[in-house]
């Protein structure tokens, strides 16, 4: 019981981490229809922007206590790595959308966007891995032989109350009216006098300052950075979003944890060796997709004829 | 005239690249180049006829790469190798049954290509770009698990066929039958395009629905393209398993189908004498940046971002080269 108890608190954790991804991939498509794969990337950049954040105010000129540095790290990355989203949806995406190329290049320049963010961070900061300092002293509790660190806590807490963050954005607000608008009719939005830019780099914010938060998690949880840790991480996130059904919030949601808990579940069995994991997770998911292609939450798109 | 010169052209070149590569006017290292420009154009060739001609968008063509280069490595090992076993063939078969061990790596791995082919009845675009990632991983992942095979370490062993041949007759055989199976693909794919039933893949392209009006049966064609697709693309894993004579999982990933995927967007979707030229270009371009090591990764999708923003449609854009530089019709007909 214990056994089932830790590893359902272990598929919550990593089931955190996908769907604050997911959300970000699934923001972006729910609004542009563009698969933004740049986001595992921005992911990684996130963790990197976290590491010299906190090395900075634990340096010698702040000397800040650790906690404090959490506190302040939180906001600072999510700012800074929104704006690297920001940058890439200006340089790259938007004038694409201005010449109204087909959605095809614009996905090929986010592929090519996110090699260009490994790269470039392999090639400034070498392949040295680098070492995330402690910013939360780690606490552990033990309940009845089940341990449950306090990051574990705060990790699966983050990823619920963004979730019912963006849910209320997008379901309540008048911005996330627009953001729906957008994805139903991009021509006759600009009409009804919705600065659409404006709308698109919000977007952007709220899934790359997401992806930043996840980034100084995932950092804090697993110490060790390398430039291709958003690799996997971030295709896994959006398999999850499109298994939820990309472009609904909570699809993502739900598609993230479901790919934890298969992830864990495939270690956690006896019978079945770790290194199976990736091929288990894979394969689930696309018999997923084969008996319901749109995805758990997603809406069949009706083809004109 | 203009039926034959391409053709006559092509074989002169290539008999005087064997030539040359016999008598060690070419050293090694160019002999490896050109061969990895055959494989890129098999690679590249391949995949743009889901990608540019069926207009379908997968993202993990590297997966068939890899099923072929497994299964004709190990074939190849089995036959004239002593990992399992006594070799079955004597060695010096090796030339003849040498193609017909890259062709059944081939057949494998069209089989295998039915994995993404029956989901795509369904569903197009998105969602089969990630079922097309998900195969690629998946396949990676399940040759990791076989240890028989060597796992996550890698297999080896595919020299002892390549010797096998040399020592029969000393020729520069790899390279013969790079260019060999290059001309083959271009044929098929070509032949396959312009045919009639061919033209169904194109019409899937255009439009699914129309298509299933005018009686194409769309099934049908997307399978037999994703095959054809996913059988060339094996060939090509045959061959660079045996050139370099060691295979890994991990060199057939996401990055591999990248690259194929860069090749083909960078020539034009849709158009064949694009996807070979763009081949070139980019094995020559990574070559050249060789010496640039990590360098290259940055400034290889930093020219496709800029393509993208300046010349979506590639440096060809769904045009045969003849159609781009209508004087060349003069000189060459390429059916």
């Amino acid at each position: 019981m214990d056994f089932i108890i830790q590893n359902i608190l272990n598929a919550l954790q990593w089931g955190s981490f996908y769907a604050l991804i997911a959300l970000g991939y699934t923001l972006v498509y729910g609004v542009l229809r563009l698969i933004n794969f740049a986001h595992g990337d921005v992911f990684m950049v996130g963790a990197y922007i976290a590491f010299f954040v906190s090395g900075f105010m634990l340096g010698d000129t702040l000397g800040l206590s650790p906690t404090v540095t959490f506190l302040c790290a939180l906001p600072v990355t999510m700012i800074l790595t929104s704006l690297v989203g920001v940058t890439l949806e200006r340089i790259a995406y938007r004038p694409l959308r201005r010449k109204g190329a087909h959605r095809l290049y614009v996905v090929i320049t986010a592929l090519m966007c996110g090699l260009i963010l490994e790269y470039s961070n392999l090639a400034v900061l070498g392949a040295s891995r680098l070492k995330f300092p402690e910013l939360i002293h780690k606490t552990v509790w033990n309940i009845g032989g089940v341990t449950v660190t306090n990051l574990k806590v705060i990790v699966i807490v983050t990823a619920v109350l963004v979730f019912l963050f963006l849910n209320f954005i997008v379901t309540r607000t008048k911005i996330g009216m627009a953001m729906r608008g957008i994805s139903y009719d991009k021509f006759a939005i600009p009409l009804m006098g919705i600065p659409i830019d404006n709308i698109i780099v919000f977007t952007f914010i709220l899934g790359s300052g997401f992806a930043g938060l996840a980034g100084l998690l995932f950092a804090m949880s697993y110490p060790i950075l390398e430039p291709f840790m958003g690799m996997l991480i971030g295709w896994k996130a959006f398999i999850a979003a499109v298994v939820g059904g990309i472009g609904d919030i909570k699809g993502a949601f739900v598609g993230g944890f479901l790919l934890g808990f298969i992830e864990v579940g495939v270690v956690a069995l006896p019978f079945l060796e770790s290194t199976y994991r990736d091929l288990f997770a894979f394969t689930i998911l696309l018999i997923i997709l084969w008996i319901k292609p749109t995805g758990l939450f997603g809406m069949p798109q009706s083809t004109k004829i | 005239m203009q039926k034959y010169s391409l053709n006559v052209l092509m074989a002169a070149v290539a008999v005087l690249l064997l030539v040359m590569a016999q008598f060690k006017i070419i050293d090694n290292y160019i002999q490896a180049v050109i061969m990895y420009v055959g494989i890129n154009i098999m690679m590249s060739t391949s995949l743009n006829l889901v990608n540019g001609n069926m207009g379908e968008f997968t993202c993990g063509h590297a997966a068939f790469m890899c099923v072929g280069a497994y299964v004709s490595s190990i074939l190849s090992v089995l036959f004239f190798g002593n990992k399992f076993g006594d070799p079955i063939f004597p060695a010096s078969m090796a030339v003849v049954v040498f193609p017909v061990i890259v062709l059944l790596g081939g057949a494998v791995a069209a089989l295998s290509s039915i994995l993404v082919a029956l989901p795509s009845f369904k569903t197009r675009d998105d969602y089969l770009a990630i079922i097309t990632i998900a195969v690629n991983y998946m396949v990676i992942s399940a040759i990791e698990n076989m240890d028989w095979i060597g796992g996550s370490r890698g297999f080896q062993g595919m020299k002892d066929t390549v010797w096998a041949m040399r020592d029969t007759l000393s020729a520069p055989w790899m390279l013969l039958w790079v260019i060999l199976f290059t001309a083959f693909t271009i044929w098929v794919i070509r032949r396959f395009i312009t045919s009639t039933y061919g033209k169904g893949v194109n019409a899937v392209c255009q439009d699914e629905v129309a298509a299933e009006i005018m009686s194409v049966n769309t099934n049908k064609i997307k399978t037999v393209n994703f095959m054809i697709s996913a059988g060339l693309a094996g060939c090509a894993g045959g061959l660079f398993a045996h050139i370099v004579g060691y295979v890994n999982p991990q060199s057939f990933n996401i990055l591999k189908s990248t690259e194929a995927m860069v090749m083909v967007y960078l020539g034009g979707m849709g158009s064949l004498s694009g996807a070979i030229i763009s081949a070139v270009l980019f094995t020559g371009l990574m070559e050249v940046l060789r010496s640039a090591g990590v360098i290259k990764w940055v400034i290889i999708p930093l020219m496709l971002v800029l393509i993208m923003q300046f010349r979506p449609e590639g440096l060809l854009g769904n045009k045969e080269l003849s159609d781009v530089f209508p004087k060349l019709k003069k000189f060459y007909t390429f059916k």
